[in-house]
């Protein structure tokens, strides 16, 4: 295994061997075989410094937040709100109000769809989305235009899985009032021109929503830079926990949105007559949050920067070449999406076997991969395939790992052949 | 391994790579469609029905060696077979892929579909092995589309 490596141009100190320590997981085995993680795309795996704050919690300081008079409800308050801020430095929100924290993307993207796209949006408006967006980001448009009628139009991507920019373009027009598209594709790992495409779209007036479930995983992330007005992604890919996930949007918008659902927490006055709402974010954050969870997050968040994003990105990077290498020499073997801008995603076929064979049988080789549609059935269609294998990077994937995905594909044509 | 090569038998691997009845047929009476949304796997079973019994049977499709193969063999095993025949050889089929504790002599009647029964080592693709057969049912009584959930 490789640590503390340095290539003569880009140095960097990244040690694998010492982050793999973090993650309890590969201390397990699966059928029997010690665990090769390759499906961090689907949910990232959780270190130690993140599950240890979650119990130590609930062990000497837990209390609802936002309420209790009282020392620990108090202190826990603080370290929520606290979360707000590293979430904010960590993408660069120029507020931390803009933060919202939701249950995942999903939720993100359906608040804006509910609050700001039923608010602002009218009959005939347009809607942009692209190709390879994943169904979170297709079927809260698709709902909102039985509701009030918008319209929804399609980005293409070539046959490499990259946007392009000039047929988007041709797409855009003054009925364009929204730009819903990922910053990263979660199946051909494809990054998207994100700043171009919100320089575009706000030229005529469009809003501009960023799906960064898988972005914000693997690349740095600067919301002002891009200038997009919303920005969503889970937590639970950013190895931390399950339950949470952010809306980042402009404060004027926000200020502008109704709330999204009634409640608790959401209201600043309630009589029987009348409720006003509390500030945002507040406003956004009916009931009692996943408090533990969003702690959790913070605390990720805070080890990926210990051990340096640039660092963890270059080493991402490594590991994404040699895979690329080693499974491009086995026979048979397509990858799907090839795009020149890449990151931690391989999904390929195998023209022997299908996906869902080649992930039983290497299952049992102790290799976790997915196989299937990916929760992305237009861009199958796109790719004119039915599903995929897809095998996905995460910054504690070593090149033994790879090699070991290799080894046991090389199953699946003993079997197959 | 061994459960692996238990599921995936020569004679799986040959019906997957090679299925029997894989046409569209101009003569059809019943058609339906099957969907495995988990997978995206697809399958259209034709048949040809005539005073309760299917005189003739074929399917097309994409799916897994799994699911393909089971269709093949499903279309050999059931041609001829009256539709209350086939409801009980449904239900066999079933709990052979399911049922764990099942005795060996009780689906001695499904002959060479026994073949199948490894999928119930791998709960995930149990559906890829009767995805055919919920889509056969769906076409004899006259429903137009199945869903496995
Ligand atoms: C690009 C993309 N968008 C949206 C989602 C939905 O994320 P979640 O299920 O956490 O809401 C995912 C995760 O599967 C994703 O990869």
């Amino acid at each position: 295994m490789m640590s503390l490596r340095t290539d003569k141009d880009e140095k960097y100190t990244f040690n694998v061997d010492n982050v793999r320590k973090d993650f309890p997981i590969f201390k397990e085995s699966m059928n029997g075989q010690p665990l090769v993680f390759l499906d961090t795309a689907a949910s990232a795996q959780k270190p130690n410094q993140v599950i240890d704050s979650i119990t130590e919690i609930y062990k000497t300081e837990y209390a609802n937040v936002h309420r209790g008079l009282y020392k620990i409800s108090e202190t826990l308050t603080a370290k929520y709100e606290g979360v707000r801020e590293i979430i904010s430095d960590y993408i660069n929100a120029e507020h931390t109000s803009e933060i919202i924290f939701t249950r995942n993307a999903t939720e993100s993207i359906n608040l804006v769809a509910r609050s700001f796209g039923k608010s602002f949006l009218k009959e005939n408006d347009e809607i942009i989305l692209s190709e390879l967006e994943h169904h979170a980001n297709i079927v809260p448009w698709q709902m909102l235009r039985e509701e009030i009628g918008v319209i929804i139009k399609i980005a293409p991507i070539n046959d490499e899985g990259e946007f392009i920019i000039d047929e988007f373009e041709k797409l855009l027009c003054n009925r364009t009032k929204l730009v819903a598209i990922s910053h990263m594709s979660n199946v051909l790992g494809s990054i998207l021109p994100v700043k171009e495409i919100t320089r575009l779209s706000q030229a005529v007036g469009a809003k501009v929503l960023i799906d960064g479930c898988q972005a914000i995983t693997h690349l740095p992330v600067d919301v002002q830079k891009i200038g997009c007005d919303f920005y969503v992604f889970s937590g639970h890919k950013l190895y931390g926990p399950s339950g949470v996930g952010v809306l980042y949007a402009r404060e004027e918008l926000l200020e502008m949105m109704p709330p999204f659902m009634g409640g608790g927490d959401m209201i600043s006055a309630v009589t029987f007559e009348e409720s006003t709402w509390a500030k945002i974010p507040h406003k956004f954050e009916a009931g009692t949050p996943a408090i533990v969870q969003v702690i959790g997050l913070g605390v990720a968040i805070e080890y990926l920067k210990s051990l340096g994003l640039e660092d963890i990105r270059k080493y991402e990077k490594t590991i994404l070449d040699y895979a690329t290498q080693k499974l491009l020499d086995i026979e048979g073997l397509r990858l799907i999406g090839t795009a020149e801008d890449k990151a931690s995603v391989l999904s390929f076929t195998l023209d022997f076997a299908h996906p869902h064979d080649v992930a039983t049988i290497i299952d049992g080789a102790g290799v976790a991969v997915r196989a299937g549609h990916h929760c992305a059935q237009p861009l199958m269609n796109r790719m004119n395939v039915a599903a995929t294998v897809r095998a996905s990077l995460g910054l504690y994937n070593t090149e033994e790992d790879i090699d070991r995905l290799v080894s046991s594909l090389h199953n699946v044509s003993e079997i197959f052949n | 391994m061994d459960s692996l090569r238990e599921l995936y038998q020569e004679v799986i691997l040959d019906h997957g790579k090679n299925p029997r009845n894989f046409t569209t047929p101009d003569n059809a009476t019943n058609k339906a469609l099957g969907n495995n949304p988990l997978c995206g796997d697809q399958l259209t079973v034709y048949l040809k029905v005539d005073s309760g019994f299917v005189e003739d049977v074929s399917f097309i499709g994409h799916g897994c060696a799994i699911s393909i193969a089971s269709a093949s063999m499903m279309t050999e095993f059931i041609k001829g077979k009256s539709e209350d025949e086939i409801k009980q050889i449904f239900n066999k089929f079933h709990e052979m892929c399911t049922d764990e504790g099942i005795d060996k002599g009780s689906i001695e009647e499904l002959e060479k579909l026994q073949v199948l029964s490894g999928v119930r080592e791998y709960p995930t693709r149990v559906k890829c092995a009767t995805l055919p057969w919920h889509t056969l049912l769906a076409a004899l009584a006259g429903e137009k589309e199945v869903t496995t959930e």
